[in-house]
């Protein structure tokens, strides 16, 4: 499974770069997306894959047994799914907002800042 | 000085005060020192400056150190006088002072300091004050273009010496100069080394080819002239080839390189001396032709070569700055600095006259002047050095150009009928005369006793040599070669000087275009500037993500090759029907967001990678991070459904192009990630933080879920910090959100 893993950890990585590269604003945010996700899932799989065994301890014991599933990734993984939420949501209301104002989602055209004559 | 109408107070008001009685006070410290160091003391004092980095403060007094000490802060204590007077009344003149004291400061604390780290900082002071003050009048637009020509040269060459310094700290094993032992001829970088050394030198006391920016500083006001760019700041090269004369001199590269740059410097800056017809130009390209002198013979290295060179330091900055602050009385005095107005002056300035007859005598090298003394040794020392034709031709060709220059200079402006000025001819004040006075009458006073000037010169000449090093000086021993040379150049002078006129009309066809050459070059520098931003900045969002990732790719691809990784794939044998099922969900929905043109089926598409991670964490027991997935994960494909209410379609032309380029990067980048997994997969696995959160979890924290102990109690300042950000987001959301009230465009 380590193997499926990493093959899909790479063709999300390859998916969400090219949607990140394109010149729809919206698609960059799907990209985004995508990434955090393989993010996510690369941090995960790089702390061992332990398969049904959640890391939890039975009443009247004080350890848990013998070959649970690492916790410490899971618990880095739970806080950076939350912080990639909280980022994508600020960037479709960036999205939103500056479609808003120059009337386009197309990066190319989006040149407030470095007008076309300056290049 | 009331008659131009400003207001001057007594010498340019406390400003002045203080900026004369400044190096007044350090000239009587370091002259205290004399005796000390005449009879071969080294003195030395430590602070700890910068001690994580090795870097003392170390202030070496020796004779090389003392006599510039001297020279520094000496002829600082005129020249701000002398400016008090000349500048007193100027608006900006408090500033002005403030550039020389910080110039002075830093001039002494590059010849005093053992560090050469310090030495470096305050080599770049100078650099730094240097273009201040060439850049004084900034109203002009030369004066602008001048100071920064100085900055860079100077500057890039001190850079270059800072990458010296850094190899010789390698090579030494110190920075310290008095603790560099021996040689470093012979250690692997001796060549780098030397050369940076050279740059850095050469750059400052503007040796060809870098020399075109010396008389293009003398835009700055006259003092400065003076002072930096002919006294003391140009010869921070030559104090720098001195200090290093024992560590990296001795050797053929050494002595050639010194030679020939010097010798030529010198011959070609006298025959541009000669071609001037602006005073100040004429000084300053004699200037050029000294700083040759000197570099050529601390190049020639034997003892009576450095022993000359010391002498004809001083003998250099006593004229030199004399002549300077001299043109500046008469220019003050007469309203020109042309050579071929000024003449007859000597009525009106009678105290100007006898200085700059005094000064141009000695420069000229006549008896019984301390320019006779020093040209005697340089002769001297020139006939006994290797490549003795070279290098007399070279001294001896100079010093008959010399002896022209000195009559353009101080004889012809002041002798003959008077001739029309801008400005009726007066007299200027004391404290513009008070300089020029005593440095020329200096140049006598060591000429008639050349001993006074050995307490200076030996202990100067022993500490360039690196060893003890016997200096008599005399006026007048014998008739010997270096004698009869004296005469034969006083004669070809003489000469040349009565035929100067045609002299100078010839070489005026003969223009050397160094500064045609260095617009262009700043110029080209501008253009290839704004062509790379170009080039880089194109105003293109997904350009710069290219650029990111394309770097991002890069490295990770050099990591990948270095630390040798090689994919192994592992048996596929325990792969049950839900793996393979997981794996088609998320190829699937990851291909489809990145091709579909439809905004919805993108959403949809991403909601089913999202559930597939889900899955992937539900089957390894993560039910905790799994639960938390699909919840994002349905917010998420929510919010951006409500966008899309207001937001326009993908455009399908731009989804159908396949961009080549970006899918090669896409697929790299996405391979190198899955190999990197794949390693790290491969190596053991570090478990003791979980092993240590398995133990703690129950017995101190009281909690049977790990992933929960761990985010709530024992990293609980994470989650405060991922609480603040999801809040600080929210704000920023609604902060864009607010402004939005108008129909959308």
């Amino acid at each position: 499974m380590e193997f499926l893993v990493a093959l899909m950890c790479g063709v999300m990585v390859a998916a969400a770069v090219y949607l990140m590269l394109a010149r729809n604003v919206l698609r960059f945010l799907f990209g985004l997306i995508l990434i955090s996700n393989a993010a996510n899932l690369l941090i995960f799989a790089s702390g061992g894959l332990t398969p049904e065994s959640p890391p939890l301890i039975e009443y009247g014991m004080d350890a848990p047994p013998e070959g649970v599933a690492n916790a410490l990734p899971q618990a880095l993984v739970l806080t950076a799914i939350v912080i990639g939420f909280g980022l994508f949501a600020f960037a479709l209301v960036l999205v939103y907002r500056a479609y808003q104002t120059m009337g386009t989602l197309d990066s190319d055209e989006m040149r407030l800042a470095e007008p076309e004559d300056r290049a | 000085m009331a008659d131009d109408g400003t207001d001057r107070r007594f010498l340019g008001g406390p400003a002045g005060w203080i900026s004369i009685l400044l190096p007044f006070g350090l000239f009587l410290w370091f002259a205290q020192h004399i005796p000390a160091v005449a009879g071969g003391a080294v003195l030395r004092w430590d602070v700890e400056w910068i001690p994580s980095l090795g870097v003392t403060l170390g202030i070496l007094l020796d004779g090389l150190s003392l006599s510039f000490a001297l020279l520094i802060s000496g002829i600082g204590a005129l020249v701000t006088l002398y400016s008090a007077s000349y500048l007193g009344g100027h608006p900006h003149y408090v500033r002005f002072v403030c550039y020389l004291m910080a110039f002075m400061t830093g001039m002494l604390g590059l010849v005093l300091s053992d560090n050469l780290l310090a030495l470096f900082v305050f080599w770049e002071v100078t650099t730094v004050s240097s273009y201040l003050l060439i850049g004084f009048n900034a109203d002009e637009a030369k004066s602008r273009r001048n100071a920064l020509q100085a900055l860079v040269v100077t500057g890039t060459g001190g850079l270059a010496f800072l990458a010296g310094i850094v190899l010789i700290g390698t090579a030494a094993g110190t920075f310290s100069i008095s603790a560099i032992e021996g040689s470093l001829a012979d250690h692997a970088l001796y060549l780098p080394i030397f050369w940076l050394v050279i740059a850095g030198a050469f750059s400052k006391s503007a040796q060809f080819p870098l020399h075109f920016w010396l008389p293009n500083a003398m835009a700055a006001p006259t003092p400065v002239s003076a002072y930096l760019h002919s006294a003391t700041m140009v010869k921070g090269g030559v104090y720098l080839l001195a200090r290093m004369n024992p560590s990296l001199g001795g050797t053929d590269l050494w002595f050639w390189t010194l030679a020939i740059a010097g010798g030529f410097t010198a011959v070609f800056a006298s025959v541009l001396a000669i071609r001037q017809t602006d005073i100040k130009q004429v000084l300053a390209y004699t200037t050029l032709m000294a700083l040759g002198t000197l570099v050529l013979f601390i190049g020639v290295g034997t003892d009576y070569a450095l022993e000359a060179a010391m002498a004809f330091l001083l003998v250099h900055s006593f004229y030199k700055a004399a002549l300077f602050l001299m043109i500046g009385v008469v220019d003050h005095g007469t309203g020109t600095r042309d050579a071929t107005v000024l003449r007859g002056l000597g009525r009106a300035m009678p105290v100007t006259m006898l200085a700059a007859m005094l000064a141009a005598a000695s420069m000229a090298g006549l008896p019984p002047l301390f320019g006779f003394v020093g040209k005697e040794f340089l002769y001297k020392a020139a006939l006994g050095a290797p490549a003795m034709i070279w290098v007399t031709g070279c001294i001896f060709a100079a010093s008959v150009l010399m002896f022209v220059a000195a009559g353009i200079a101080a004889w012809r402006p002041f002798t003959g009928p008077l001739a029309e000025t801008p400005v009726e001819p007066h007299e200027g004040p004391w404290p513009m005369l008070a300089g020029p006075v005593l440095l020329s009458v200096l140049g006598l006073a060591f000429g008639l006793m050349p001993d006074w000037a050995e307490a200076l010169v030996a202990p100067a000449a022993t500490a360039v040599a690196g060893r003890p090093v016997e200096v008599d000086l005399y006026l007048f021993k014998e008739v010997n070669a270096a004698f009869v040379l004296s005469l034969v150049t006083f004669a070809t002078g003489f000469v040349l000087y009565l035929l100067h006129g045609r002299l100078r009309s010839g070489l005026a066809r003969f223009k050397p275009r160094f500064d045609p050459g260095w617009d262009r070059l700043m110029d080209g520098v501008a253009a290839g500037a704004a062509g790379l931003t170009g080039l880089i900045q194109t105003g293109r969002l997904r350009r710069y993500i290219f650029v990111t990732f394309l770097a991002l790719g890069l490295s990770t691809a050099v990591a990948v090759w270095r630390a040798g990784l090689s994919p192994e794939i592992p048996p596929l044998d325990d792969l049950e029907v839900k793996h393979w099922s997981v794996l088609t969900f998320i190829l699937a929905g990851a291909l489809l967001t990145a091709f579909t043109n439809s905004r919805m089926t993108a959403v949809a598409a991403l909601g089913v990678v999202g559930i597939g991670v889900a899955l992937v964490f539900i089957i390894f027991g993560a039910p905790d991070v799994a639960i938390t997935q699909l919840l994002v994960e349905v917010l998420q494909v929510v919010l951006v459904a409500v966008a899309m209410l207001k937001l326009p379609y993908l455009n399908h032309e731009y989804v159908k192009t396949v961009r080549g380029w970006d899918l090669l990067l896409a697929i790299s980048i996405g391979a190198m990630t899955t190999v990197i997994l794949l390693a790290v997969q491969a190596a053991p696995l570090d478990l003791e933080l979980t092993a240590f959160f398995e133990e703690a979890s129950a017995p101190l924290a009281f909690g049977r879920n790990i992933v929960n102990v761990i985010l709530v109690d024992f990293r609980a300042l994470d989650t405060f910090g991922e609480i603040a950000v999801v809040a600080v987001a929210a704000l920023g959301a609604y902060a864009l959100l607010k402004g939005v009230r108008r129909p959308s465009p």
